[in-house]
């Protein structure tokens, strides 16, 4: 019998079918990856089996007894356990707080704190999964923050595992650990289901590969009979082809940051500062890339290029001119295109109309409005359908809705407010999260167009393999500061992966160490 | 259950959604009137007619709409930027006590620039009373909706030392009440016999200019944009505090409006009743008008039916005038439920 | 500079405090357990006359005090169960869902009262609590006056901060009311209905209001008046803020400012010659503003707060 057993689970959200007709089981110390593209359904499939959803049709089986549908509760006392990709923790409770939600009798009068202490000692021993259990959740890094989630789900006595995206936030070595902590839970009789889209970590961790497309699976190979380009053709359903990079050389500089330092504003700001006396010169016709975890300033070189805010130190020059003012329309027009970090927060407002969206960075000129005050609507109109041409965004026509667009589309609307003013540099933070094959492609090569007709542009990105691909050089962000550039064909995965990680942080975020290759020269002006 | 979002909004639902809640509250507002004893379509007919069954009675709604307009524009145009003026019920009274301030000797002009004079001195009153939530908001994240609504104390207990103290009517026996405003800065009235004034034309006018600066303008996009996502607004250039002061100052000054013509339109002097929580319902009349400044025109009528009518019925089958209160506080609640089921579709398992 | 002093140290002075602060103590504890949940109870007002007019009128009509206090709680509570529902399981505006409750709260209750009193002019008198000197206590000099010859409700209210901080800090569903406010998914995560945690939250914590509405009824005076809570309801509002959603720090910043609302009553007494007592009046509203003021930079805001939450909701 089966350790844990879908069949044929179908769930839909509106006209979206997210799952269709998905039956697959585990048995003990099974690694099963579901492996898809962003949208394929693994997430829902999941939240299914842990209660969050409740499946159209379909039943889930754990040892044989039916698993009553939509209760977390039930799932957990089953033996289920899930870490969210998005953490499930309340940031300012403790670690042993968030650990025992839960664990007891809410109508019990007290709390045993110091026995699930001591239990929780003891899990932490016996897994190697070290963390303070008096600790605030918000003091801890990401990867301890995972630590918690995984022993929440094993203080359950959790059997089966979800992990969902578990890597996205590690640095390569951190994933490594991970995986090392889940071989030892594998050995020890749990069964794990291990999302990804990642290949090369499907590979390294998983027993058997379940692939995901539209919802439906459209492959199950065991690990050992599988290889990077037969899965990836499973996942896309065709052949994968991803622009790449031609060499160029590069022109004149467009962004300059000397010594640039950024703290929190208001009185609690914390003593080290968001950005520490970053430097940093993006020139026409290159991609720079920017590495590192999340949180460790990425956020606030991206608020800074996008006119959000300006220096407490050092100076930020765009085109030769330094940026006293922080004001996004100013920075807009003086050349900046801007692709937001989260499309759906800050990209656009989706209530709002495409036209209306297409318009919102410049508001006040012609020909969107008359002297700055009336907007005029045709004009916009004219301009929205020229745009949806050109970027081939699918949609109703320029007075839909936003918010109804698909991820991809919503991008390219972003991609034509912030590309078609043709700006000398262009800040695409995060420009794929959350976007299918056929969308990542499209906006990489628009991003190569850009590069080719001379624009700079700085790309933030936790994933490497899309640093790697897309960027002439390649710069590592740690707790505020940046290294140099590297060029991306002299350096290593794994090096960048140590950085990440502030390791040799001593030597390489002031100076290049001996042991990697020094980074490029300044380029020198091609004009 | 779950509530699950509707891919596709009907126009109509859209259109239902006031309808619904309405039929909604008088239902469960037939409750109170059987309590009493009374039949309940006898009551409502005895409401409708007392409210529309004569011209004096149209007369009478239309008069008591006004206030009610300025009110409820002062609360579409604040709650379309999110920005929650809960003091409406204050400015009204600053405006009030600015029109009396200039209106009564200190500055007179011919009509034709003391009506306008009084308006625009009464909708700056009406502004600068929220300027203050409104800087703590932006500056120091004060929440705008309790220092809005505690502003609300502080100014009538102001206009009351007013009206007790340096602008005492000397000639009111005793009452608190302030000199009459003089005859230039009076509003005409609109019809004989009546106590509808030239007030009723000039909230007509306010609703179709908010409603142009909403839809046509920079200045309603960026309302429009903050209060529907703010930090897109603010990412794509918009400035947010420029705009969420503006909104403000715009917000206070119809309110601020609704007090000058309760003064120099019905009453002709000042007094502390002036307004039995005109600013109050204004936020159920912006709600009912689901945040548009020409359908504010429709649900204030409504509502000052409710009242005017309620006044006649209580009369005749004697009922407690606080129907018509009652029949508010729930018309908010079920505005609120019918237009999100416009938007989602409850599902039952 | 005398005369305050003078004050200060009577015994009259703290027994007026402790008076003027039960009704703040019910009602800022009540807010606090609700945004500590993640919900925003702006019916507070309402919900506060509902509870001044039901158990005056309980009493009224022939029940006894505590049964009429409970009814109160009672009411309270199906007040907060209508906001959940709006807020909880619909998860609408809470601005416009707290607001519209107030009017509609305040209004049935003058329509209820209207109705089972049609011809009350001068508003009839109940008996209500009397002070209870607590046996040995009430005999220590000033003290024993100002905190211990209190009526009951003022010893239940100040009986309850400790048990509401006990609650909330150290217990499992204090526990899960506390993640309910800060992260809903984490609760739901762990098993837990966050809609009905947040539900029994905001029954519970409008309970709190309705007593504190009928402590002024039932307890600081015997009748009931029209507008009598005057935004009683929103300075507690102020006063979570101000206490940064801690009891204990509810209890001092209540106190602080029945304290200013005694203290200026007195000072009126002399100096309102000088002064027209308009300005005095307006005391109460404008420390409660200042008072935000103070903390609104600091105040670390229950992370949920204002945020529904759906389950089942695609993200």
């Amino acid at each position: 019998m089966a350790l844990l057993a879908f069949h044929n689970i179908t769930k839909s959200f509106g006209p979206l079918v997210a799952n269709d007709d998905i039956s697959l089981s585990l048995e003990k110390g099974d690694v099963i990856a579901l492996l898809g593209e962003n949208g394929a359904g693994k997430t829902t499939l999941m939240n299914i089996l842990y209660g969050h959803y409740t499946a159209d049709t379909g039943h889930i089986e754990v040892d044989g007894k039916q698993l009553p549908s939509g209760q977390t509760d039930a799932a957990i006392k089953a033996g289920i356990g899930m870490v969210h990709q998005h953490f499930t923790l309340a940031e300012n409770l403790t670690v042993l707080e968030n650990i025992m939600l839960g664990t007891e009798s809410l109508w019990s009068l007290s709390q045993k704190q110091s026995a699930a202490k001591a239990k929780l000692a003891k899990m932490s021993e016996d897994y190697g999964l070290k963390i303070n259990p008096d600790a605030r959740v918000a003091d801890l890094s990401v990867g301890e923050r995972q630590r918690v989630e995984i022993l929440k789900a094993l203080y359950r006595d959790a059997r089966v595992l979800i992990l969902d995206e578990p890597t996205a936030v590690l640095t390569p070595q951190e994933a490594d650990s991970l995986f090392k902590t889940l071989k030892s839970l594998t050995g020890q009789g749990f069964a794990i289901i291990f999302i990804s889209h990642k290949l090369h970590e499907i590979l390294q961790i998983s027993t058997r590969v379940e692939v995901l497309r539209r919802g439906k699976i459209v492959g199950s190979v065991a690990t050992k009979d599988a290889d990077r380009a037969m899965l990836a053709e499973m996942m896309v359903g065709r052949k994968v082809e991803r622009p790449s990079l031609e060499a160029m050389e590069c022109g004149k500089p467009v962004v300059r940051l000397n010594n640039v330092t950024l703290r929190d504003a208001g009185r609690k700001a914390s003593k080290v500062p968001k950005l520490d006396q970053v430097n940093l010169t993006i020139h026409q016709h290159e991609i720079i890339g920017i590495a590192g975890v999340a949180g460790n300033g990425q956020s606030a070189l991206a608020d800074l290029l996008s006119g959000l805010t300006i220096p407490n130190q050092g100076t930020f020059e765009l085109l030769d001119v330094p940026v006293t003012q922080a004001s996004p329309s100013n920075i807009v027009h003086r050349g900046v295109g801007r692709i937001p970090e989260d499309r759906h927060s800050s990209g656009v407002v989706g209530e709002m109309a495409l036209w209306e969206n297409l318009i919102s960075e410049d508001l006040r000129n012609a020909p969107v409005s008359k002297a700055g005050i009336i907007i005029d609507r045709k004009a916009c109109v004219e301009r929205t359908n020229a745009l949806i041409e050109k970027f081939d965004i699918r949609c109703e026509g320029p007075d839909a809705e936003t918010k109804l667009l698909s991820g991809g589309n919503m991008q390219k609307l972003i991609l034509a407010r912030a590309l078609a003013p043709e700006p000398a540099f262009i800040l695409a933070n995060q420009p794929v999260r959350g976007l299918d094959e056929g969308a990542i492609a499209y906006v990489h090569e628009q991003l190569l167009a850009a590069r080719k007709r001379g624009a700079g542009i700085l790309l933030i990105s936790e994933d490497l393999d899309e640093l790697f691909s897309l960027c002439d050089r390649i710069c590592v962000m740690y707790h505020g500061k940046l290294t140099q550039p590297f060029d991306a064909k002299s350096v290593s995965t794994s090096q960048v992966g140590l950085m990440m990680a502030g390791q040799t942080m001593g030597q390489t975020f002031d100076q290049a160490p001996d042991n990697l290759n020094a980074p490029v020269k300044e380029p020198s002006h091609a004009d | 259950m779950q509530i699950e979002p509707r891919e596709y909004v009907a126009p109509w639902r859209i259109a239902f959604a006031p309808f619904a809640a309405v039929i909604v509250s008088l239902g469960l507002g037939s409750i109170l009137i059987l309590w009493v004893g009374a039949s309940v379509s006898d009551a409502y007919l005895l409401l409708v007619k007392g409210a529309v069954g004569s011209s004096f009675a149209l007369t009478e709604t239309l008069t008591r709409s006004i206030p009610l307009i300025f009110t409820g524009l002062a609360a579409t145009i604040a709650f379309r930027a999110r920005f929650y003026n809960i003091g409406a019920e204050g400015q009204l009274y600053c405006g009030a006590l600015a029109a009396t301030f200039f209106g009564t000797g200190l500055i007179t002009l011919p009509p034709l620039l003391m009506i306008p004079f009084l308006m625009l001195i009464g909708a700056l009153a009406g502004g600068a009373a929220l300027a203050i939530p409104v800087m703590l908001k932006t500056h120091l994240k004060v929440d705008e909706v309790v220092t809005t609504l505690l502003l609300n104390f502080v100014i009538l207990l102001f206009v009351g030392y007013f009206l007790e103290g340096p602008l005492k009517d000397p000639m009111s026996m005793g009452w608190p009440q302030a000199e009459p405003i003089i005859d230039e800065g009076l509003f005409p009235s609109l019809v004989d016999k009546s106590r509808l004034h030239f007030g009723f034309i000039f909230a007509i006018i306010g609703s179709v200019l908010c409603w142009a600066m909403m839809r046509f303008t920079v200045w309603g996009y960026e309302i429009r944009a903050v209060g529907l996502n703010t930090s897109a607004a603010k990412f794509s250039g918009i400035n947010v505090n420029t705009t969420v002061i503006r909104t403000a100052v715009i917000s206070g000054g119809l309110a601020g409006l609704a007090g000058v013509s309760e003064v120099a339109g019905l009453k002709g002097y000042l007094t502390l009743d002036i307004s039995p929580g005109y600013g109050y319902t204004g936020i159920a009349v912006a709600m009912l008008a689901q945040l548009n400044p020409l359908a504010v025109i429709l649900s204030a009528i409504f509502i000052s039916m409710i009242y005017v009518g309620a006044d006649s019925m209580s009369r005749a089958i004697n009922i407690p005038t606080y129907i018509a209160d009652v029949l508010v506080g729930l018309s908010v609640l079920s505005i609120l439920v019918s237009v999100m089921l416009t938007k989602y579709r409850l599902r039952w398992r | 500079m005398m005369d305050i002093l003078d004050i200060l140290i009577s015994a009259g002075f703290w027994a007026a405090t402790f008076r003027i602060v039960s009704p703040l103590i019910f009602g800022t504890l009540g807010e606090l357990i609700c945004e500590r949940a993640g919900v925003l109870n702006l019916g507070i007002e309402g919900i506060m006359t509902m509870g001044a007019m039901s158990g005056w009128m309980w009493v009224y009509m022939g029940g006894d005090l505590w049964t009429g206090v409970m009814f109160a709680a009672f009411i309270g509570a199906m007040f907060g169960l209508l906001h959940s529902g709006f807020t909880v399981y619909l998860g609408l505006s809470q601005h416009v869902t707290g607001i519209g409750i107030t009017l509609f709260a305040s209004s049935l209750s003058y329509y209820i009262y209207r109705m089972l009193l049609p011809d009350a002019t001068t508003p009839p008198k109940i008996d209500p609590f009397h002070p209870y000197p607590v046996p040995f206590l009430s005999d220590i000099p000033i003290i024993g006056e100002a905190l211990f010859t209190q009526t009951p409700l003022t010893y239940l209210a100040l009986i309850l901060v400790p048990m509401v901080w006990y609650v909330l800090y150290k217990t499992p569903v204090g526990l899960a009311v506390r993640m309910a406010g800060e992260n809903p998914m984490a609760v739901e995560a762990q098993g837990i209905n966050v809609l009905s945690i947040r539900t029994g939250a905001v029954m519970v914590g409008s309970a709190f209001m309705a007593v504190g509405g009928a402590f002024i009824t039932m307890s600081a005076f015997d009748a009931f008046f029209f507008g009598m809570i005057n935004g009683r309801g929103w300075i507690c509002v102020a006063l979570v803020i101000f206490a940064s959603w801690r009891p204990g720090k509810a209890l001092i910043g209540a106190l602080l400012f029945a304290g200013l609302d005694a203290l200026q009553v007195r000072v009126q007494q002399t100096a309102g010659a000088v002064i027209p007592y308009q300005f005095f009046l307006m005391m109460p509203y404008v420390l409660s503003i200042v008072a935000m003021v103070i903390m609104a930079r600091k105040a670390s805001y229950p992370k949920a707060l204002l945020t529904p939450f759906r389950r089942g909701e695609r993200t």
